[in-house]
């Protein structure tokens, strides 16, 4: 057994037995963040607060929800929302949460985007993020369907549906996956257990990863330049703090984070207070009805782009299209051929394609919340949705004739 | 001595392996087999519906296995269909009411003798083949059924869905 001495305090107490200290080092004081960077470079830390938030929102939905096709629509719409009391508060802020998440994971992937986040030794801090994307994605699909109103069953009847593979027609898998020949009570049973453990419990492990893979290559900066770590932190460390170009994640960092944390917390409460309706579609406040479609089925906002990439093609090849789209964002530092680590407006075309991505995504966003009738409209979403197939290939292009950007000069 | 613990050890982990492995395999299939529709859920499955009533021109809506099934009987100006259910002298178009896009419920059109999807713009006739051009890939589902007499059993393969099975009407 290790020796150990009588300690002087608390804190030196815990140090002998789990090395407090160093934990506190490796983890706040020691770790270093380049000093060059600016509000967007909080998003990390808003998504994590914001899972926070979900959870212990989460906890309280959880003692009063029923999770039974009889029961489920009025211990939600009836007991948590007006016998509980503020039941209504945490329903409005686990549902204002799932919606503004996704925003602010959008704004963290575009900004990792821009930045060049992903490249030279960052591949892995993409491709655990784009793990919690898909991780995030099947929580709130799964946290969608236990309202069970008339969207959470349609919306479960059309996603389950693409399972059986188009032409493929694995309707076996499909009832596999339901339980049943339709969305029903252990459809719900099982989708309940995914969104209140096993998802989460994924989630939590990946946001570990996350952080992990962010240790060694460190996080970006605004001019993507190459700092020595060891030696800023020891300039540092030696009082020479303005001649470095390293702060510490704790307490330096960490209180910038938390001032865009505030300012992005009054927006979210302004939301959870005073316009919580639009993450409450109207549509989900009918009780799930298998004989009755609605008149128009439409995702939750930030699935918009991905259903637009669906919906305008034929049947099988909407499946193939959806699926390269859903898998090709996770292969993005492998597309990028440029060695340049640069912010995008330094980058010639690659600043082009940028925007050109991101107005795409938007414009199928809006294209996927419309009523498929329009021609106009269905066919401004047909072009961007091939323009968004199209991407992949046109990145691939443009960085591999990029010219490299001389550092220092 | 080295080589021989070596070994030793080498047994002991490809003994633990196998185990685990066939431990894995069989948690694995229990896993499966716990995610399959309970046989309370299959044995439901078996509806009568009698056709007798019917009026020509008037989508019937019954459900089978907790999905919609249309029945219409066509009035005489309607195309006749090797899909059809010939009962006496009445034809009937008979299929699973979820679009073969992706599973909503299309609306019947009495005036244009059509049915729409709403969800993303499919068309079928009244014998339930789609509209080329438009998402869904297929005609209409037929449900497996049995005629007996002016009633139909849902569930039960009779000669008639047999072969129009094998003509490779339905699915």
């Amino acid at each position: 057994m290790a020796h150990f001495e009588k300690a002087n305090s608390l804190n030196e107490w815990l140090d002998q037995r789990i090395a407090l200290n160093t934990l506190k080092k490796v983890l706040n004081t020691e770790y270093w963040i380049p000093k060059d960077i600016n509000f967007l470079w909080a998003m990390g830390m808003i998504l994590a607060a914001t899972f926070g938030i979900l959870v212990v929102s989460g906890i309280f939905l959880l003692m009063y929800y029923k999770p039974d096709t009889n029961l489920a629509f009025d211990s939600v719409n009836y007991t948590i929302m007006s016998e509980v009391g503020y039941g209504w508060l945490w329903r409005h802020i686990h549902g204002i949460g799932a919606s503004i998440v996704f925003l602010i994971i959008y704004i963290h992937m575009f900004v990792g985007i821009y930045y060049g986040s992903y490249k030279r030794g960052r591949e892995l801090i993409w491709l655990s993020g784009m793990g919690l994307f898909v991780a995030f994605s099947a929580e709130a699909f799964s946290g969608y369907m236990l309202p069970w109103g008339q969207m959470s069953y349609w919306a479960g009847m059309v996603i389950t549906n693409l399972f059986s593979g188009g032409s493929l027609e694995a309707y076996g898998l499909v009832e596999w996956i339901r339980g049943d020949y339709v969305p029903g009570d252990a459809y719900l049973t099982r989708f309940f257990m995914l969104h209140v453990f096993l998802i989460p419990l994924v989630i939590i492990g990946l946001i570990v990863l996350h952080f992990g893979t962010l240790r060694i290559p460190h996080v970006n900066n605004q001019e993507g330049a190459d700092i020595d770590f060891e030696e800023a932190a020891e300039l540092y460390k030696a009082g020479k703090k303005k001649e470095s170009k390293v702060i510490p994640f704790s307490p330096v960092f960490l209180s910038k984070d938390i001032f865009v944390m505030g300012v992005y917390f009054i927006l979210f409460f302004y939301l959870v207070f005073y316009n919580f309706n639009f993450a409450m579609d109207p549509v989900n406040f009918d009780p799930a009805d298998g004989l009755k479609t609605p008149a128009h089925i439409y995702p939750e906002w930030y699935f918009l782009w991905s259903y637009e990439i669906l919906r305008p093609f034929s049947k099988d090849v909407g499946l193939i299209a959806f699926g390269i789209a859903q898998a090709a964002l996770f292969f993005l530092p492998f597309i990028d051929r440029s060695p340049n680590v640069a912010p995008a407006h330094k980058r010639g075309l690659f600043q082009v394609w940028f925007w050109v991505l991101l107005i795409d995504m938007i414009v199928l966003t809006a294209m996927g919340k419309l009523p498929p009738t329009d021609p106009t409209f269905a066919f401004i979403g047909l072009v961007s949705a091939v323009l968004f197939l199209l991407m992949g290939p046109a990145l691939f292009i443009i960085t591999m004739f990029e010219k490299k950007i001389e550092k220092g000069a | 001595m080295a080589n021989e613990e070596k070994s030793r050890r080498d047994f002991m982990g490809m003994a633990l392996g196998a185990c685990a492995a066939v431990g894995g395999v069989g948690a694995l299939y229990a896993a499966k087999r716990s995610w399959d529709p309970l046989p309370s859920v299959k044995a439901a499955g078996f509806t009568t519906i009698d056709l007798s009533t019917a009026k020509p021109n008037e989508l019937i809506v019954e459900k089978w296995r907790g999905k919609p099934i249309f029945i219409l009987k066509k009035t005489a100006d309607m195309a006749a269909h090797e899909r059809d259910l010939v009962i006496g002298s009445d034809r009937f178009h008979m299929s699973i009411g979820l679009c073969t896009h992706l599973g909503c419920i299309p609306a019947y059109k009495k005036d244009t003798h059509v049915f729409f999807c709403a969800c993303h713009g499919g068309v079928f006739d009244a014998s339930g083949i789609q509209e080329p051009g438009l998402p869904p890939p297929s005609p209409l589902e037929i449900p497996p059924f049995k005629i007996a007499g002016t009633k139909i059993i849902l569930g039960e393969e009779g000669p008639e869905y047999k072969q129009m099975l094998d003509a490779g009407l339905t699915v």
